[in-house]
């Protein structure tokens, strides 16, 4: 997978032919509105209500006309002007747009959002483009600004991309100090290719929602389901059923595979002799 | 949209020595357009209770726009619903400035799009 941020800061990476391509690929299109759908669900909007929205690296506002359509009103925020200006106004999006960078902060009134949605955008605040960004400080001021700027009680829902898990405690880590609660939402974990996160974040005390379970997207219409119902019934069947069936050696193989997930040092190598009996010498 | 947002809108709270007196932005030499939108009054009416009224009105009527009254009167007739929904969703600024009253610092407007970017320095810690 590529990481765009890992090339060169935003405002220079989508610069009028990135922003250009970014609009233009369907591909690109089709994946962002699914995840800005996906993040509007998690919004959990009181319905038939036309809510006063904030996205958050609007970019060329695809996002922004899947909120057109849902009937609601946003303001978009982004760093790179081409994104903006070359694609945001021939597309003619509804929003009002601000060119700004939330790694700055920035200055909302207290509670003018009902809810907040950014797509792809959390993972570009965790680079240091210059001397004098530091991560932390950006994410801690982003966050406390936009936890001021939201309506209580209401959500904000990202979508990213990070690299590592460090990177993922960092970024609820900050948002927990500016008062946020809430967690990750991960949809289709077991997929490599469906794996998306979400951050879920709430003002006021309100439940976290679920991830989308399953190898492929396309099975989500089916509903979503419980994770840890699902463990727990693959766990019944392995304590039940398969306990009777298993052989000695298959025990043993099972215990080996166990530590070796686990770490342990000294497993002995498994082969033809694994868990035979010794027989009696004499 | 433009206005009403600017009436939500203060100078960002991390400029540094910028702390007060710094909400609404003031605009200067401006440019307007009126965007026709359909009316929405379930939104307004949901959206009343964020405004500072007198920030907002202020605001209209440094732009030349003077159908609101400049005390909020505690139930809306139609004729005011309307003049709200125009200065809150028709009314854009297209070019312009806007100052904070608190440091001075101006932010430049083009093509609808209010630059807020910061040099580094400016930044607050």
């Amino acid at each position: 997978m590529s990481r765009p941020e890992e090339i060169s800061p935003p405002e220079i990476f989508y610069g009028d032919d990135e922003a250009r391509k970014y609009t233009s690929n369907s591909r690109i299109q089709a994946i962002q509105s699914q995840m800005t759908e996906r993040a509007i669900e998690l919004l959990a909007l009181p319905e038939d209500q036309p809510a006063f929205l904030l996205d958050i690296g609007c970019g060329s506002g695809l996002s922004g006309e899947l909120l057109d359509e849902a009937g609601h009103y946003w303001v978009g925020m982004d760093i790179s002007p081409s994104m903006l200006a070359e694609v945001a106004l021939e597309r003619e999006v509804e929003g009002d747009l601000f060119l700004q960078d939330i790694g700055q902060g920035f200055g909302f009134r207290p509670g003018t959002f009902d809810g907040a949605i950014s797509i792809s955008v959390l993972q570009w605040l965790l680079n240091a483009d210059t001397s004098s960004h530091s991560p932390p400080q950006r994410l801690t001021r982003f966050f406390t600004t936009l936890h001021s700027a939201l309506r209580n009680p209401s959500r904000a829902v990202f979508q990213f991309y990070p690299s590592s898990d460090d990177q993922v405690h960092l970024i609820t880590q900050s948002a927990q100090r500016a008062g946020f609660g809430g967690g990750i939402v991960v949809d289709y974990p077991n997929s490599k290719k469906a794996r998306k996160m979400y951050l879920c974040l709430m003002v006021g005390h309100q439940e976290v929602p679920r991830g989308l379970e399953g190898e492929e997207e396309v099975s989500r219409r089916e509903g979503v389901r419980n994770e840890t119902r699902r463990k727990k019934e693959r766990n019944k069947i392995v304590g039940g059923k398969k306990r009777k069936e298993e052989s000695g050696k298959e025990w043993v193989m099972k215990k080996k595979e166990l530590y070796r997930i686990r770490g342990k040092e000294g497993v002995p190598r498994d082969s033809k002799y694994t868990a035979r009996k010794r027989r009696v010498q004499f | 949209m433009l206005v009403s947002i600017l009436s939500l809108f203060s100078s960002p709270q991390f400029r540094e020595n910028c702390t007060s007196n710094n909400f609404p932005l003031v605009f200067s030499e401006v440019e307007l357009v009126v965007r026709p939108v359909p009316e929405n009054q379930e939104f307004l009416k949901r959206f009343l209770p964020k405004l500072e009224w007198r920030a907002l009105v202020e605001t209209a009527r440094s732009l030349g726009n003077e159908s609101l009254p400049l005390i909020q009167p505690e139930t809306l007739t139609d004729d005011q619903l309307k003049a709200l929904h125009h200065v809150l969703l028709e009314l854009h600024v297209e070019q312009g400035n806007m100052t904070c009253k608190g440091c001075g610092h101006v932010y430049p407007i083009s093509n609808g799009i209010p630059n807020m970017l910061l040099a580094e320095h400016e930044v607050g810690r």
